[in-house]
């Protein structure tokens, strides 16, 4: 699955997007985010307080519980402020 | 219409294609956002606007085809601009076009609130003391949400 990131969320991790194989079993986003936390501390940092982070799967907000596959697009980044 | 674009846009020129042969419209109202200096407490010189290609454009897409079901419009834009911008620059731009004052005010308000919660942007304001992300503010939730109780 491919993983996006904007904002304060892109420049703390230093990386804009990413390719990722996950376990089978990863099957949802709060899953996925506990597979990047045990991968590396700086996304243990980034996502230590999962309010200040939005999800969207395809380009649709999802909450934590959405299902994801392989062939998603996943994008976390904080709470917009354009306009 | 819906546009995302770097470029600085022309408010007249936007408005006057946007009734132009359209005698349909009695109203047409617009919201102009610009760069202002204050990010309490500090002065910004600049900022500088991310975007989340692909998405932003279904988000206003969508915002703008649920303003158009609610409210009885003739026709609608929203232009919003992203990369670097300076004090006095537009951001973005969003009008309305009605048979009637009233629907083509509610739906412009409408717009912008929801945009400015749903819509993947995200400023970084250059300050004297370095750059920082502009957090989300309350204000403009309660600002959405207001509309979901009409």
């Amino acid at each position: 699955m491919k993983l996006l990131y904007f904002a304060w969320i892109r420049t703390n991790l230093g990386v804009s997007e990413e390719s990722v194989d996950v376990p089978s079993e990863i099957n949802d986003v709060r899953a996925l985010l506990d597979w990047l936390i045990n991968r590396d501390e700086s996304y243990k940092a980034v996502f230590s307080d999962l309010s200040l982070i939005r999800v969207a799967v395809n380009q649709e907000y999802v909450d934590l519980d959405n299902a994801i596959t392989k062939g998603d697009e996943i994008a976390f980044f904080p709470p917009v402020t354009g306009g | 219409m819906i546009r995302v674009q770097r470029e600085d846009f022309d408010i007249g020129l936007e408005l006057a294609k946007l009734t132009k042969n359209n005698h349909k419209v009695g109203g047409l109202t617009s919201f102009v956002g610009l760069v202002r200096d204050i990010a309490a407490p500090e002065t910004i010189s600049s900022m500088t606007l991310e975007h989340y290609p692909g998405m932003t454009e279904k988000q206003l897409e969508h915002i703008e085809s649920i303003a158009n079901q609610r409210w009885n419009l003739e026709a609608s834009l929203i232009i919003h601009r992203y990369g670097k911008l300076d004090l006095g620059d537009q951001i973005v731009l969003v009008a309305c076009a009605s048979a009637h004052r009233g629907e083509a005010f509610e739906a412009c308000h409408f717009l912008i609130d929801w945009l400015k919660t749903k819509a993947p942007f995200w400023k970084l304001e250059e300050t004297a003391s370095g750059s920082k992300w502009v957090e989300a503010i309350d204000a403009d939730k309660d600002a959405a949400h207001r509309w979901s109780y009409k």
